[in-house]
């Protein structure tokens, strides 16, 4: 069978079960959407190329499998680098798919012309110029596979016009035909390594189960609900990993790190064992390094060989998937008696009870206290919804006071930290999971980066729901600024009065509320729940002046933590 | 098991390195994947070196010698593999390698000193290349060490033009006994 090259691209994206394209079409990919008008893959007709990135992930983030973009040569391939980075840091399966100016053209400085192979070299996991139309297949093939083995992360075609409208013989290459000499993506858990592991965590008297994303991309949940069980140990989740671990589990102490619980982060420091669970010891999390879990021995699990030794020299490395070492741990332990964790979680629930995450009462005429605006989102909306957020101060509140009971119920921006994540992520989520309720809790800085996708939301159907926790600032930099910079704000005050959101929402086609007091919140949440055609925007009026707590401040150690000021200096 | 720390020769002895021998697919941009992994995440690079390594030209052969304080090494190691092109990467000490670098340098010499160049190439086993009437031009090819020995004493005449490769490195053959037979018959 002949088929052009771009042809060959969308059966070849249809055999390895895309059922979503997110895109804008442009003059070097042209030939490709031709054949989408046939194809029975779902085209989402974005209004910016960062907007289809962000979806991808969202779409990736909410249903485990690989998110897919489509976007031109020139500005529509750079303007999609900000998403491969964020999905490079937050190890996100990505494929996409950029134009490039014809293969005669290349380094002449043509029209829309990027280099964007050598762009996007440092923030994919791998990237390919397709030269021949006769490597597509295989070319796909081998994308799909690197996305989505091993560490998952984001890859790039790079397709120039002239290779998509000249024609090939159409095959599909058997599996494992992909030409990657080079790529070994896993390996199986070492078991002498996982012996020294299970003999470490049986006699740990203070042991801390340090999780993070990569147990929810190994799909581990379940595993690692049994390991928590089976050691009695208590179990933090990382920014990254909220979901992986029911929060009502009592086992459960939060999320660790620059604004995680007080137990959390004060469990981590004065454990004697501390089991890593996908997790890469991020500088948010650890603090100062030197300072860390000083007393602790290590096991590191992470899939990445790289990670290990990269931040913290592990007692006991395990490079090998999450799921497959926790099940060799589990089956280790079954010889094995483990300590008795007792004193340890008297001492866990007295900090729990001392310094549980805290803000001031809401005021009566508003301004709304934004984690109460999260509490009621929480505790108004169906069981299942899923949470996107942006990046900031509403992004921690989030995380704080949201209760995640299931894996990939929570779509953010961990690694890169990318402000405007939120309205896109939610939409691709949306996209992936329709069943469910999607709440995008956003800032109103990062509702402005990228607000304009609602467009896409409205037109193309994706009824999600977005509540803006309204400051007027840019909340976190305004926090620091306050903390750090002697209340110098400097470039941080966006506007009281403009925009306009509910104008702005109801223009995109949205539905558009406004929320100024507390008692108009749960109503309002109700009200937008109900709606279902549309996307909705909730433009809530929150307090200026509310800071993130706890805080282990920029350049300290986690010891030096900082709780709501209500509750004093903490000691331990 | 890690290899120690290489010491280099006299020019360089403030310095240690690695000496990572890389096998690559022969593509395109392959190098440039490899150089941009050492500057975004900080490692040094000393020298590299890098030309087809088979018949098909399908692989090629880096030698990459890094600075041993930029980073620790495992991690180099761990990162570089990570790339979808390197297909394997040996840490290689002094004991364990054959290591060699090439030289090629420009002195001015009059006829009257020429021969004095001439001495101190045979001295080294090195060859005088090209001769002007005021100028001779030299290349040394060997160890990284005999190779600093010889640029420090050219350095008594004008050198104009200095060019070093960097270094090239092979593992050494684990069993001469065996080794030697299949070399002949790669070469017969």
């Amino acid at each position: 069978m002949r088929l052009t090259g771009a042809q060959a691209l969308i059966k070849s994206l249809e055999v390895v079960g895309t059922e979503v394209i997110f895109g804008l079409p442009g003059g070097a990919i042209l030939p490709v959407f031709d054949p989408i008008i046939d194809s029975k893959i779902r085209h989402i007709l974005v209004r910016h190329e960062q907007g289809a990135g962000h979806m991808a992930e969202g779409y990736a983030i909410a249903t485990g499998r690989p998110g897919v973009a489509l976007v031109t040569s020139g500005p529509g391939a750079t303007n999609i680098v900000t998403p491969l980075a964020n999905a490079y840091m937050d190890s996100t399966p990505l494929v996409v798919v950029s134009g490039q100016v014809p293969t005669g053209a290349i380094g002449t400085d043509a029209f829309q012309e990027c280099d964007i192979t050598g762009v996007t070299a440092g923030i994919t996991k791998h990237n390919w110029l397709v030269t021949d139309p006769e490597d597509i297949p295989r070319t796909v093939a081998a994308a799909f596979h690197v996305a989505t083995t091993g560490r998952p992360g984001p890859v790039l075609i790079d397709l120039p016009k002239d290779v998509s409208q000249s024609t090939m013989d159409w095959y599909w290459p058997d599996s494992g035909d992909y030409d990657l000499p080079g790529y070994r993506p896993a390996s199986r858990p070492n078991p002498a390594a996982v012996q020294r592991a299970a003999t470490l965590l049986a006699g740990a008297r203070r042991p801390v189960l340090y999780v993070g994303g990569g147990v929810l991309n190994s799909g581990a949940s379940a595993l690692l609900y049994a390991l928590a069980e089976r050691t009695g140990a208590p179990v933090v989740t990382t920014l990254m990993a909220r979901g992986s671990f029911p929060d009502s589990h009592p086992q459960h102490l939060g999320m660790p790190g620059m604004h995680g619980t007080y137990a959390a982060v004060t469990a981590i420091q004065r454990s004697d064992l501390l089991v890593a669970l996908g997790a890469r010891f991020d500088d948010r999390v650890t603090g100062r390094v030197d300072g860390f879990a000083p007393d602790a021995k290590v096991i590191h699990v992470d899939i990445d060989p790289a990670e290990h030794a990269k931040v913290r020299v592990p007692d006991v490395s395990i490079v090998a998937d999450c799921g497959e070492a926790i099940a060799a741990l589990l089956a280790a332990l079954q010889t094995r008696e483990t300590a008795d964790l007792e004193l340890w979680w008297r001492q866990l629930r007295d900090w729990q009870r001392r310094y549980p995450l805290a803000y001031d009462a809401p005021q009566v005429d508003g301004p709304l206290r934004p984690q109460s605006v999260v509490e009621a989102l929480r505790d108004h909306s169906p069981e299942g919804t899923i949470v996107a957020s942006g990046v900031g101060q509403h992004q921690m509140w989030a995380s704080q006071y949201w209760r995640f009971e299931e894996p990939r119920s929570w779509v953010n921006s961990g690694g890169l930290g990318t402000m405007g994540f939120a309205v896109p992520a939610a939409m691709g989520a949306k996209v992936g999971r329709p069943d469910r309720t999607v709440w995008a809790i956003d800032g109103d800085g990062c509702f402005q980066m990228t607000a304009q996708e609602l467009v896409t939301a409205a037109v193309d159907r994706i009824p999600v729901k977005v509540a803006i926790l309204n400051n007027s600032y840019l909340g976190m930099v305004r926090q620091w600024q306050e903390m750090f910079y002697d209340e110098r704000y400097s470039e941080v005050y966006l506007s009281n009065d403009v925009p306009n959101y509910v104008l702005w929402a109801e223009a995109m086609g949205c539905v558009g509320l406004r929320v100024d007091s507390p008692d108009d919140v749960v109503p309002t949440i109700e009200k937008a729940n109900a709606i279902d055609d549309r996307p909705v925007v909730i433009d809530f009026r929150t307090d200026p002046a509310e800071m993130v707590y706890p805080m282990v401040p920029a350049g300290m150690g986690n010891d030096d933590v900082v709780v709501h000021p209500s509750q004093g200096k903490a000691r331990r | 098991m890690t290899p120690e720390p290489l010491e280099l020769g006299v020019g360089r002895a403030e310095v240690t390195h690695h000496v990572l021998s890389v096998l690559v697919e022969n593509k395109a941009g392959v190098l440039s994947r490899v150089a941009g992994l050492f500057s975004r995440r900080g490692f040094n690079i000393y020298s590299l070196a890098v030309a087809p390594a088979d018949e098909s030209r399908r692989f090629s052969r880096i030698t990459i010698v890094v600075d041993a304080a930029s980073a620790p090494i495992e991690q180099v190691v761990r990162q570089l593999d990570k790339l979808v092109n390197v297909l394997a990467i040996d840490h290689v000490n002094e004991s364990s390698v054959i290591a060699r670098e090439l030289l090629l340098a420009t002195v001015v010499a009059d006829a009257a000193r020429q021969h004095e160049v001439v001495r101190l190439c045979s001295a080294f086993g090195a060859e005088v290349v090209d001769v002007s009437s005021g100028e001779a031009t030299v290349m040394l090819a060997g160890h990284p060490d005999k190779v600093d020995g010889f640029e420090k004493l050219l350095a008594a005449y004008e050198v104009t033009e200095l060019h070093r490769t960097g270094l090239v490195a092979l593992p050494k053959l684990r069993s001469p006994l065996h080794a030697v037979p299949q070399l002949a018959a790669t070469a017969g």
